[in-house]
């Protein structure tokens, strides 16, 4: 079967922009990804579209044109942006379609997420007694890691520290100032061990990728970056996830490492044929552990990894070179399709002063949310 | 002093924790889920401690309804040999002092300690030393 390709991004930049709404930002990125595919939205045959909070996405026809086409929305928590791309070349793929669009867009409130009991199927208690709160998880997580596989705290630091530097050369990233380690080290705990620099934050933005069969691309005269894998899993038994009163004594696997496995299956490549990875960073200790979980290396390997510079972007395997969730900011529709964007960037050469060196031609992108769902998507030039 | 649910602990002095325990493949939960699948299952008062973090910013109210006045507090996994990985608060304990793997055992504390009528919450504290 022929590839499907991506021919044209766009992207509104991630932050804040007061009096742009999240679905405006959706039509930025979309206005831009036309032109950069060379199409008219009225060659558009389908859309998937993405937001969590931030409106119903179809109707972005009003402002992008009344052309009758196919729109669906696609509400999915983090993996919501690749399950609209995953959509999207399923309909490519089936023959039904050659050209389409996968768009994400959000606009969250300043300050945490503050979510409620009964939308998860929790108990009143339960937030009552203060446990509705995301980065109690994710520090317990990686304070458990970090016990059984000998991380150290300052490799929370260095990836922050990474994330920022690349961000500097990343114009549509939120926080582009760099910090130095000891800053973001002696920062004030927010939950420990993670400092108030190793969280990103809800944020704002939006993405927009043109799809099309490998015919389409070929006439458009396109470069021709192949989507080899899309891959959205679930979790198994035994993974632990955000909100959890408690958790099986038989600890397993995560989503992350099925949806990985599956995904280098369908592209017929492994972890050692990748060039540049764009891993779900929502927290410094995120990235590290899915460094692992992806399959990049072996638990406990990442202290090393990142001690010699191994994930920067002269390194073996540079990871999150737009400076990921973390200083990008994480608008949740948004978030999933920008690695994919900030891939297909590198795999042009188009990465400017974050450009991967080396002419790279496989990329992979992967995001994790609650309550255990990812989604990985590999690219090929 | 009164729960601040129902159904999450035993009536014994002292009290333990009720889980669910399901009827088909065995598997242990907290608290114990309503419907069929799962029987109640009073689960052990000692543990040890799996992992932990501290809450260091006052949670958003609602849902949280402790007090306005915020001390930071640590939360932790602790793990009931055979049963389940029980999250709760810990107690009577410095955060320097806390260690993976150290012993602990269930208590009750006011989640607001200045109310008229407090409202219990479930914590685990350092294990008394056997003498």
């Amino acid at each position: 079967m022929s590839d499907v390709c991506i021919i044209g991004v766009g992207i509104h930049p991630f932050g804040r922009t007061d009096g742009l709404s999240g679905m405006d930002q959706g039509v930025y990125a979309v206005r831009q990804a036309l032109a950069d595919a060379g199409a008219d939205w009225a060659d558009i045959q389908f859309a998937y579209g993405a937001s969590e909070a931030a409106g119903n996405p179809d109707t972005m026809v009003e402002q992008l044109g009344l052309t009758g086409l196919q729109f669906i929305n696609v509400r999915n928590g983090c993996a919501a942006g690749g399950s609209a791309l995953f959509s999207a070349q399923m309909a490519i793929k089936s023959g039904e379609f050659e050209l389409g669009l996968a768009v994400g867009f959000d606009k969250h409130p300043r300050g945490a997420f503050n979510p409620m009991p009964a939308d998860f199927n929790l108990p009143d208690w339960y937030g009552e007694a203060g446990y509705m709160i995301t980065t109690q998880f994710f520090a317990n997580k990686i304070t458990r890691y970090m016990h059984e596989y000998g991380i150290s705290a300052t490799s929370l630091g260095r990836v922050a520290e990474k994330a920022f530097r690349n961000a500097v050369h990343a114009p549509h990233a939120w926080r582009r100032e760099p910090v130095a380690l000891d800053a973001i080290m002696d920062a004030p705990m927010v939950s420990d061990p993670y400092t108030k620099y190793m969280f990103c934050s809800p944020a704002e933005g939006g993405v927009a990728l043109i799809l099309a069969s490998e015919k389409k691309a070929r006439e458009l005269g396109k470069p021709l970056i192949r989507l080899k894998a899309a891959a959205m899993r679930t979790r198994p038994p035994g993974s632990f996830e955000v909100f959890a009163p408690s958790i099986d004594i038989k600890r397993g696997g995560s989503a992350t490492r099925i949806a990985s496995t599956d995904a280098f299956r369908m592209a017929g490549i492994g972890p050692e044929d990748i060039a540049i990875a764009q891993l779900q960073d929502t927290e410094a200790g995120a990235e590290i552990m899915h460094m692992a979980e992806n399959g990049f290396c072996k638990d406990g390997e990442q202290d090393q990894w990142l001690a010699e510079g191994l994930t920067e972007i002269d390194g073996r395997l540079p990871v999150n070179t737009d400076g990921g969730c973390l200083a990008c900011g994480e608008p949740i529709g948004a978030s999933g399709l920008r690695q994919v964007y900030e891939n297909v960037v590198q795999l042009r050469g188009d990465g400017g002063g974050r450009q991967v060196p080396g002419n790279p031609k496989t990329a992979y992108g992967h995001v994790y949310g609650a309550p255990g769902v990812s989604a990985v998507t590999i690219l090929e030039r | 002093m009164r729960a601040i649910a129902e159904g999450l602990f035993t009536d014994e002095t002292p009290p333990r924790l009720i889980g669910g325990r399901h009827r088909q493949s065995g598997r242990i939960v907290f608290p114990c889920p309503a419907g069929d699948d799962y029987e109640r299952h009073p689960l052990k008062r000692e543990g040890t401690l799996w992992s932990y973090t501290i809450q260091r910013y006052r949670p958003k109210s609602p849902p949280y309804a402790g007090p306005e006045a915020f001390h930071p507090w640590p939360v932790a996994y602790v793990e009931l040999g055979g049963e389940a990985i029980v999250e709760a608060r810990l107690a009577n304990v410095e955060p320097e002092d806390i260690r993976i793997g150290m012993p602990l055992e269930l208590t009750l504390v006011a989640l607001d300690p200045a109310a008229a009528d407090p409202r219990l919450v479930h914590a685990f504290q350092p294990a008394r030393v056997a003498s």
